[in-house]
């Protein structure tokens, strides 16, 4: 009678296992694994060769460039969001943070529109800038700002329920102790929250590199002057350069696997983490 | 009852709060031991104006001076319609199909010891790590005609890349991760004495999954739905390459704002914007409430 009814119930857990891990190779792992089969088609050759050339250099130079200002500027955003929100209580805090929430609820690309109406040529402060001879939009400053509005949420996300679970103790403790406001965050809550902080920062990184939508309205396109590797990938592919295209996409995606293999080290020590990513992802 | 209610006196606007609240806030500031609130506060209410507040505010404005009139024109041309229909049609399925098999993966990802378990575990945020355009060109060329799925979809009769079902699988690979994360905690915390008990009693599995599972995990399983619904109605980058973009059949709604800058008419890129604005912040109160609601839900169990 038991072991009637237990083979079945094994079958069908071993079947909804197999359901699951086909969904998952079909639309997760095979995208992944294409990226690599047709950067390599014609040979390890072409792929250094469409990677040296000079767009690909400059788009390479412009995301790294934008990921190291719009990623300190959020990173400091993110500290002074989570020190107020969770060491405080105050009138609006929920508004607050909803607010903070903006930028992951609404589409890249109306979150490089908002940017064009603010600084474009027919915009809102635009006309007046450009009188000035600066130039926002279909430049660099405009790509780092599209880039830190999308990244904007990332480590604040991350830090606020970890510095509200930490609890205000451990501050009290050393300001009573005569420590300064300064001492106390960088030998008390930074050491606590340090993890976190680069859980955060590591997200915050990777969204920044491969920000297509949102720097694709402010972009331009102009070669070797306004084009990200996510933005010259597009331009490749539609050049039908499929080597081109892919071996850029290559590079975001090992950009990608080294963020993932990061992240699951960082929850491996700090299992809490994960928290943060669920509300957030 | 009601009439007791209605003839205690109302909180109105400006008189003075319950005296339990006020007490509360005057302990809170009184415990304010920790410095930096007033500079933390300040620079984080500074950086959230001039990065989302006041940018956000010209598309309301810019839209506002178009008038209702044209805007209602604007939105409702079959073009703008169709582009509408499709991003909100589209990612409803993709959630969808996410809800069954985003809760099929996270309970075997919870309830399954296997061999590369952590591999599988990992994989579920490449979506969220993957950039989008990578992730568009590589949808693309697994189904395409001529792809690794398209050639074996094609002796089926079924057509997937520069179709709106092609948009229909992008959108479900960017929402997956929004369903198996959020159901993930929940499905681990289930007490599953509960289950074996359901079990003992002569439910078969399927019955203790409707009468006992489901009712504790599904405003969590609708949380994420709904997370995964709002990610995929705004998801640009990895459709735009595998939609094909035909006009009224798979053009999405970004892609609409996206000609309408193009062709300089940023009126008309904003009123679209603003209806997905508008839909993108009532989901997210949606959500609010829903998390809300699911939080209180487990913690009363």
């Amino acid at each position: 009678m038991i072991g009637r009814q237990q083979v079945p119930e094994e079958l069908g857990r071993y079947a909804l296992l197999g359901i699951a891990l086909v969904y998952l190779t079909v639309l997760v792992a095979l995208p992944l694994l294409i990226v690599f089969v047709e950067a390599f088609t014609r040979g390890l050759v072409p792929y250094i060769a469409s990677l040296l050339d000079p767009y690909a250099l400059a788009a390479m130079r412009l995301t790294l460039l934008t990921a190291a200002v719009s990623v300190p500027l959020n990173l400091i955003f993110g500290i002074a969001a989570a020190w107020a929100i969770a060491k405080f209580e105050f009138r609006g805090k929920n508004t607050l943070v909803t607010l903070i929430d903006i930028p992951f609820a609404i589409s890249p690309v109306i979150s490089g529109l908002i940017y064009v109406l603010m600084f474009g040529a027919q915009g809102w402060v635009g006309p007046w800038l450009i009188e000035h001879g600066i130039h926002i939009i279909f430049a660099v400053p405009g790509i780092i700002l599209a880039t830190t509005f999308v990244t904007f949420p990332f480590v604040a996300r991350e830090l606020i329920p970890l510095m509200q679970t930490q609890g205000n103790d451990e501050e009290e403790t050393a300001l009573s102790l005569g420590a300064s406001g300064w001492q106390t965050f960088r030998l008390v809550t930074l050491p606590n929250i340090r993890w976190g902080l680069l859980y955060g920062v590591l997200l915050c990184n990777a969204r920044a590199m491969g920000e297509f939508g949102a720097v694709s309205v402010v972009s331009g396109h102009i070669r070797g002057l306004t084009n990200t590797l996510p933005l010259h990938i597009e331009i490749m592919y539609s050049d039908y350069n499929y080597v081109g295209a892919f071996a850029a996409a290559s590079i975001l995606a090992m950009l990608a696997l080294v963020t993932l293999v990061a992240k699951t080290l960082l929850e491996l020590r700090q299992p809490e983490l994960r928290a943060g990513i669920a509300r957030q992802a | 009852m009601n009439e007791i209610v209605q003839a205690l006196p109302q909180p109105i606007a400006g008189r003075p709060r319950p005296p339990t609240r006020a007490l509360a806030r005057r302990d809170a500031r009184q415990f304010r031991v920790l410095p930096g609130f007033g500079l933390t506060l300040g620079y984080t209410i500074f950086y959230v104006s001039i990065i989302v507040l006041i940018p956000l505010s010209t598309a309301f404005v810019r839209s506002a001076r178009l008038g209702p009139v044209r805007f209602w024109d604007v939105v409702t041309t079959s073009r703008v319609l169709a582009s509408l229909r499709l991003s909100f049609g589209g990612a409803l399925i993709a959630a969808l199909v996410n809800a069954v098999f985003g809760m099929i993966i996270a309970w075997a990802l919870t309830r399954m010891r296997f061999p590369g378990r952590r591999i599988f575990d990992a994989m579920i945020d490449l979506p969220f790590a993957l950039p989008t355009a990578v992730a568009g060109i590589a949808l693309t060329a697994l189904y395409a005609p001529n792809g690794w799925l398209g050639r074996l979809l094609a002796l089926a009769g079924v057509r997937v890349a520069y179709t709106p079902l092609g948009v229909v699988v992008a959108m479900a690979f960017v929402s997956l991760p929004f369903v198996v994360r959020t159901l993930q905690p929940v499905l681990g915390d289930l007490d599953r004495e509960v289950e074996r008990a359901s079990e003992t009693l002569g439910a078969s599995r399927m019955q203790t999954f409707r009468w006992v599972v489901l009712p504790s995990i599904w405003p969590t399983l609708l949380t994420g739905s709904a997370l995964g619904f709002s990610r995929a109605l705004g998801e640009y980058g990895s459709v735009i390459f595998i939609a094909g973009n035909i006009p009224k059949v798979s053009e999405i709604a970004p892609l609409m704002i996206m000609i309408k800058l193009e062709q300089y008419q940023y009126s008309e890129a904003t009123a679209i914007a603003v209806v997905m604005l508008l839909a993108s912040f009532a989901l997210m109160f949606g959500i609010n409430a829903l998390q809300l609601w699911a939080q209180r839900r487990r913690r009363a169990r």
